[in-house]
């Protein structure tokens, strides 16, 4: 899977937590999940459990912590897949 | 001096009609909402009928984002829709989400009897006992905490007076009413969303049929198994949804030139104590009475102004015991008992809901007019023949309608009553 199928899915399991539509738009690897999305931060971990299930991998609780920007996602997800 | 406390709004989620209008025709024409639920009959319950809104989903999909709907369960959806509809029918805009205002002069007493039992049953025990409880995420929390479906509603109307959830079980939509009167009256806040919640699942039945005071001599026969007063009644029928009144001080309601629908004339609650027959599923006659009395004293109401009464009415053998208990606080004879009937008759025991739907259907009789009908009740329960007359099968067409009392009474033998006088200019 190439980074940028992932990055396609993993926009696709944010869009219903996403609060902000316009930032959503325009959403690239750069873009902040909390700060510009403003996903709810008490939902970040149902949508890292969507994605656990989306790439059947498993991501701890400390990997989570470092996920601010959907790149950072898309890294993490990447690495898991190997 | 106290504040006048006046409706301005009301909202409604019912299984037989979804919003005010179709629900006044609903009980206008005493359409019953009991239908056939297939996972009772599975689960091999006593009781296979029910009565459960139809098409809350889809409605709540129209009403709510998506990321409000991955943490509202059956109980929150029916209260949101019903409280906003109580909001936008009192004449508010719902607030955009990206509005920071608050109201701080809006609050809500939303109650329920059970609770998040669907969210308990379908999540948080199998994945508990599973060792999964990471897979719980963080939506299940606000949907079992008690006060989660009144914060609920707060987040979607910026409400920032009191928000909160009573639970006094079968009396807790009515209490919730009370309690916001008196908030209003002693002006500390303008406005108060009030009502009762519960959700359909058949795991908030399941001890209700365990107990066996649910219907099971009717389930070849659905919309007639719901028969408070009737020789035949066998049960109440389970059911789920939500009513919600904007209570209004009058000061505010006029300020603002709303439309005022009835007032909140008086209400009074109370508890049994479990004395003199009464018990944690019984209610003490004494207590029941005192709480009547109460209510109408608050109200400045005497008996015979009493124009109608929307009983508790379940449909269990505490029938005929509660409308002798009527006359007995009206200080009336039989044959002088206000016509008397039952909401439940048509959409089941909406448990936590029940006190909320069933003040709707009051103030909705008080402006049109009417007395809805009692249905299923054609045989009349033989101690209760007396008052057979009081007891309406079809519509009443009654202008001059001006008092409409409402009761509830719950397990733990604790009482609410409210008084709804007509709105004259």
């Amino acid at each position: 899977m190439d980074q940028t199928e992932i990055f396609e899915r993993v926009v696709k399991i944010l869009n219903p937590y996403v609060k902000n539509q316009e930032a959503f738009k325009g959403i690239s690897l750069a873009t902040h999940i909390l700060d510009d999305l403003k996903v709810n931060s008490a939902r970040l971990v149902d949508v890292v459990l969507e994605f656990e299930d989306a790439f059947d991998i498993e991501i701890d609780d400390d990997d989570v912590d470092k996920v601010e920007t959907v790149g950072n996602a898309v890294e993490l997800i990447e690495a898991k897949i190997g | 001096m106290s504040r006048r406390v006046v409706v301005t709004g009301l909202g409604v989620v019912a299984p037989n009609a979804n919003g005010v209008r179709d629900f006044e025709l609903a009980l206008r024409k005493g359409l019953s909402g009991i239908r056939i639920h297939e996972k009772m009959i599975e689960c091999g319950f006593g009781s296979h009928v029910a009565g459960v809104p139809q098409g809350i989903d889809e409605l709540a999909e129209s009403y709510f984002s998506e990321d409000l709907l991955l943490a509202m369960n059956s109980g929150h959806r029916c209260g949101a829709i019903a409280g906003v509809d109580a909001w936008k029918d009192a004449g508010f805009e719902r607030p955009d989400p990206d509005d920071d205002r608050v109201d701080w002069d809006s609050g809500a007493v939303l109650g329920t009897g059970i609770g998040g039992m669907d969210t308990i049953a379908n999540a948080i025990v199998p994945f508990t006992d599973a060792k999964r409880v990471r897979r719980l995420g963080s939506v299940t929390v606000e949907q079992v905490m008690s006060s989660g479906v009144s914060a609920r509603l707060s987040g979607i109307l910026a409400l920032g007076n009191q928000v909160t959830t009573n639970s006094s079980a079968c009396s807790t939509g009515s209490e919730a009413i009370s309690m916001g009167v008196d908030r209003i009256r002693h002006g500390l806040a303008k406005r108060m969303l009030c009502g009762g919640v519960e959700g359909a699942s058949h795991y908030i039945w399941a001890g209700f049929d365990g107990m066996r005071v649910l219907c099971r001599r009717f389930n070849d026969a659905p919309e007639r198994a719901s028969r408070p007063m009737s020789a035949t009644a066998a049960g109440f029928v389970p059911s789920a949804g939500a009513g919600v009144l904007m209570l209004e001080s009058l000061e505010s309601a006029q300020e603002r030139g709303a439309r005022i629908l009835a007032e909140v004339a008086g209400s009074a609650i109370n508890c049994g104590g479990h004395r003199v027959g009464g018990s944690m599923t019984a209610p003490n006659p004494e207590g029941v009475r005192r709480c009547i009395r109460a209510a109408l004293a608050d109200a400045r109401v005497a008996p015979e102004e009493v124009g109608a009464i929307n009983g508790h009415l379940t449909a269990t053998g505490a029938d005929p015991k509660e409308v002798h208990s009527w006359a007995a606080a009206l200080e009336c004879s039989p044959s002088d008992l206000p016509p008397i009937t039952s909401t439940k008759s048509m959409i089941g025991h909406t448990l936590g809901a029940a006190g909320g739907i069933e003040s709707v259907a009051c103030v909705l009789m008080l402006n049109g007019g009417f007395v809805h009908p009692s249905i299923n009740c054609e045989d009349v329960h033989p101690e209760i023949e007396p008052y057979a007359a009081s007891i309406p099968h079809t519509a009443l067409q009654t202008p001059d309608l001006q008092v409409v009392v409402k009761a509830g009474f719950g397990f733990g033998d604790v009482n609410a009553c409210l008084v709804f006088r007509k709105w004259n200019e």
